[in-house]
């Protein structure tokens, strides 16, 4: 999106994520025609509090204590302290007298989800929570001044107490001035937000609130809640993919102790019983007759499945419409392809929800992360009206993007509904894992043409991307598992071949490599200098289910294109850091680039190293780099790896990270999720992947499906905040590990001169590729 | 069903279980208590984990007729808000969550192996909390807040 662009609805009163989430043109890969029914569904939803008015972000109560509103919730990544310290700094109170409320139907906002590193664009800029602060703040302010009718600039506030800076016995407080009534008031556009030289609560190191609970086993997650009367649900889940019911024997359940009711809808079957146990043990022995599965593509070709997939829905991001040409004039031309699995979210707690559906009206607690959509799909699945169902968010085991949190609320909700009273249901192991929606495998080619110095002419990126399902917008609940069983369809895959040109720059998911010039009509919109470039995504129908996976789409995108500019630099002899800076144009990408070799004391020379030895222990390093989603927050990576070159078991010693992401709000929360998500990273490079036999899923738990654990030997890492209190806030938690894959793999073919391009790096992975090198 | 007594953080309660009820279902159903948690069911995870007799038990595939009887410590039994524990207290110097979800198993994980290994490796540690997962991936700031435990309680 072009800044006029952004103005311009900004203007209007939506936020940057409610355009991508309305705006169907310039949605690529995975949510291409999800973003189509949000258009029908326009912004936010009817009867939510208004983003444009303060009192649907702040109140005042008569002792002074401020409540923030906030459609963005506490998901384990901090942001919910962060927004505590907004509005702190914002109204000058001290961080405990503010309370801060996030997602509830009956109470805040309508924010779309708490997603792809959205939080702190979405509030911590000129719209939202911020500005409604701002706007709270001079209102405050004004209310003074003409009391006392002094001028604003003759007031100090500090401590929710307004003062006559000549007249000190001149002093009023929030409560005596507004506690307890509205403001009445639109958020002022104009309303000047703190500057950050004057910070003194933001940009602190604040603690989590939340901690001292969490850590002595008080805090109360979803997991958590009881309600009076309360039962238990299991779900009973179709043995193979596309399996469908035939029957279902209620009598073979029938002298278990506590069963309550067996309850089929469709292909939906679950039942509910006194205790969670006896639910267990009941759903085992459910007699259920199901159809054969539809049957699975072989796992072992997968990817070249993918590839000959039709039909297909093509996009392009970038066309310069002269790469064939320009390819025909290079000195030297390279072509590498690279792959990248399904992998899961695995939240080490499986998800969980209670609802409580009592006629035509519901509560529901749930670890969504959109509890308006949840609200109105849920609605759907139950046949209820929207405006009688009540979402009320509840923390879940961390998701990382679309884990089980949607579909198992739809359980919850239907097994509530069958019985009239409230239900708990917790998924098992296997039922959040073997139907979770996957993040999405990747095929990616690249190519480019150098010229005879060396540079690079040309870059052509082509992609193919499975897809079925994805977040529950605002009217599809058929995108999770449990809405499909019931009848709902997920969001079609609309074919469409050849793409049209791009109209306008987006590169929310990638696509576009950082050293191309992302030109449409006529102005560079990326962060590099190759001027003739094409990146062409092609979303093909997924056998599983599929949606967001931190830094999905970005994660897969950025392996193939920081792996492959390795390769491009190795082919000239090139160092990879200088080679990058080389066609690099925007210096804020440059900044954290150079700014993560300095701190790494980059070793620079051409890779892989000289002389590398063929057996044993060898050890190198590899660099990566990242404008997140093409506009949200920009990192490097620099990873030190050790190669055990006889066993292929790859050691990440020591990763340094650099960051910028506008003025930071809280460093601590900023190293602790840089900290997550480089580890994350390596335990999904090294070695998570999805298997499947012909007819169902088979990594299900944790024998099978692989996750490095706590107590493995983790590297050293080093952190290297850039604080830019004259920029725009951006996303911070898909940063580091949207870089790991491609760090790593630079890295081992810096120590081997072995290029790995398909992830998880397995030891027999490794091995093969030592084995194939010349 | 049968009567089952079961002491937790020091109080008895006698319940009337299935003797094979998983003893995760005891203590966060019938005592509702908000430590012990479901992770996976299969003894896989540690989310469940609490110390019987010294020892890190998974809670949900062990039978409550196993523990009958048997001293029964939970997250919450180790220190509340107001009275941590000192293991409690280095997660927190460290600032060592994210979700919080996996706590109690790490946390009492740790707790029993250093307890019975104080003078344990940094190796040895790495091994004893291999069993346990941090889908967050806090492990820098969970195994520096046990090392901190490690050394304050060696003083």
């Amino acid at each position: 999106m072009t800044r006029g662009a952004r103005a311009a609805l900004q203007q209007a009163g939506f936020s940057r994520r409610d355009f991508l989430k309305t705006s169907g043109a310039l949605i690529v890969g995975f949510s291409a025609s999800h973003s189509l029914l949000h258009a029908q569904g326009g912004g936010p939803t009817p009867g939510s509090p208004s983003l444009n008015q303060v009192d649907s972000w702040i109140a005042i109560a008569a002792d002074g204590s401020v409540t923030a509103y906030s459609g963005k919730e506490e998901l384990g990544q901090g942001i919910s302290t962060a927004q505590i310290q907004l509005v702190a700094e914002e109204l000058c109170v001290p961080i405990e007298r503010v309370k801060l409320i996030y997602c509830d139907t009956a109470l805040t906002p309508d924010q779309a989800h708490t997603s792809g590193s959205q939080s702190h664009p979405a509030n911590f800029n000129k719209d939202n929570l911020a500005q409604a602060g701002a706007t709270a703040r001079e209102a405050l302010l004004k209310l003074a001044a003409n009391r006392w009718a002094v001028p604003v600039d003759q007031l100090t506030v500090a401590d929710g107490i307004l003062t006559v800076k000549n007249n000190p016995s001149k002093k009023t407080s929030y409560g005596e001035l507004v506690g307890g009534k509205k403001f009445n008031l639109t958020l002022d556009r104009k309303a000047q937000r703190k500057p950050p030289s004057q910070w003194t609560v933001l940009g602190q190191p604040v603690m989590r609130p939340d901690l001292p609970a969490l850590i002595s086993g008080q805090f109360e997650f979803v997991h958590n809640v009881r309600l009076p009367g309360m039962l238990h649900g299991q779900v009973v889940r179709p043995p193979a993919v596309g399996a469908t019911v035939i029957g279902v024997d209620e009598n073979s359940v029938k002298d278990m102790p506590g069963v309550v009711k067996v309850v089929v809808r469709k292909n939906f079957v679950g039942l509910v019983a006194e205790k969670p146990w006896q639910a267990i043990q009941a759903a085992a022995k459910l007699k259920v007759d199901w159809t054969p599965g539809a049957g699975l593509p072989n796992h072992a070709d997968f990817y070249q499945h993918l590839r000959n997939q039709k039909p297909t829905r093509d996009t392009l991001l970038v066309d310069s419409k002269d790469v064939e040409q320009r390819l025909a004039e290079s000195a030297s031309v390279l072509n590498a392809t690279y792959l990248h699995p399904y992998q899961m979210h695995g939240s080490v707690g499986s998800s969980c929800a209670v609802a409580d559906v009592q006629g035509d009206h519901a509560t529901i607690y749930s670890p969504t992360q959109a509890v308006w959509y949840q609200r109105n799909t849920a609605a759907m699945i139950l046949g209820l009206k929207p405006e009688n169902l009540h979402v009320i968010y509840r923390p879940g085991s961390g998701c990382y993007g679309l884990n089980g949190a949607d579909t198992v609320t739809y359980d919850a909700a239907l097994l509530s509904q069958a019985v009239g009273k409230p239900v708990r249901v917790q998924l098992s192991r296997k039922d959040e894992m073997a139907w979770e929606n996957f993040g999405n495998a990747y095929v990616i080619e690249q190519r480019a043409g150098l010229d005879a110095k060396g540079n690079i002419l040309a870059w052509l990126h082509e992609s193919w991307s499975p897809t079925l399902g994805n977040r529950p917008g605002p009217g599809t609940p058929g995108n999770v598992i449990t809405g499909l069983l019931v009848g709902f369809e997920p969001e079609p895959l609309v074919p469409r071949s050849p793409a049209p040109d791009p109209r306008s720059y987006n590169n929310g998911s990638n696509g576009v490599p950082s050293y191309v010039a992302g030109r449409i009509d006529g102005a560079n919109c990326g962060t590099g200098t190759i001027k003739s470039e094409r990146v062409l995504l092609h979303s093909v129908r997924s056998p599983f289910w599929t949606g967001p996976l931190r830094s999905p789409a970005r994660i897969q995108n950025t392996f193939a294109h920081e792996c492959f500019m390795d390769e491009l630099a190795s082919r000239v002899k090139a160092d990879p850091l200088e080679y990058r800076l080389r066609h690099l144009s925007d210096p804020r990408l440059t900044g954290v680039v150079k700014a993560a070799a300095k701190a790494a004391n980059w070793d620079a020379r051409p890779s892989p190293k000289p002389e590398v030895r063929k057996t044993g222990i060898v050890t190198g390093r590899g660099i990566a780099c990242v404008l997140y989603e093409g506009d949200n927050g920009y990192s490097a990576m620099v990873a030190e790896v050790e190669v055990n070159q006889d066993s292929g078991k790859i050691a990440v010693k020591h990763i340094v990270v650099a960051t910028d992401c506008g003025p930071i709000s809280n460093p601590d929360g900023l190293r602790n999720q840089i900290e997550g998500g480089a580890l994350q990273g390596a335990s999904r490079a090294l070695m998570e992947e999805v298997t499947w036999d012909d007819q169902k899923v088979t990594s299900f738990d944790w024998a099978t499906y692989h996750s490095l654990p706590l107590g493995f030997e983790i590297p050293r890492i080093e952190s290297v905040l850039l604080n830019r209190p004259d920029q725009a806030a951006t996303g911070a938690g898909e940063l580091s590990i949207t870089l790991v894959p491609a760090a790593i793999g630079n890295a081992i073919f810096d120590a081997t001169g072995a290029r790995i391009r398909q992830v998880p790096f397995t030891p027999e992975r490794v091995k093969a590729a030592l084995a194939a090198r010349a | 069903m049968s009567a089952i007594t079961l002491k937790v953080n020091g109080q008895s309660h006698t319940l009337d279980l299935d003797p094979a009820t998983p003893l995760l279902y005891a203590l966060s159903d019938d005592l509702a208590l908000r430590g012990p948690k479901f992770g996976c069911g299969l003894g896989q995870c540690g989310a469940c984990t609490v110390i019987v007799k010294g020892q890190a038990v998974r809670s949900c595939v062990t039978p409550v007729k196993a523990v009958a009887g048997s001293e029964i410590t939970t997250l919450e039994g180790l220190g509340a808000v107001d009275n941590l524990h000192p293991i409690q207290k280095a997660f927190l110097v460290e600032r060592a969550a994210q979700c919080g979800f996996c706590l109690n198993g790490i946390i009492l994980t740790a707790k029993a192996f250093l307890d019975k290994n104080p003078q344990a490796s940094d190796q040895e540690i790495q091994q004893a909390m291999s069993t346990v997962l941090c889908r967050c991936f806090t492990n820098v700031r969970m195994l520096a807040a046990i090392r901190r435990y490690q050394q304050e309680t060696a003083r």
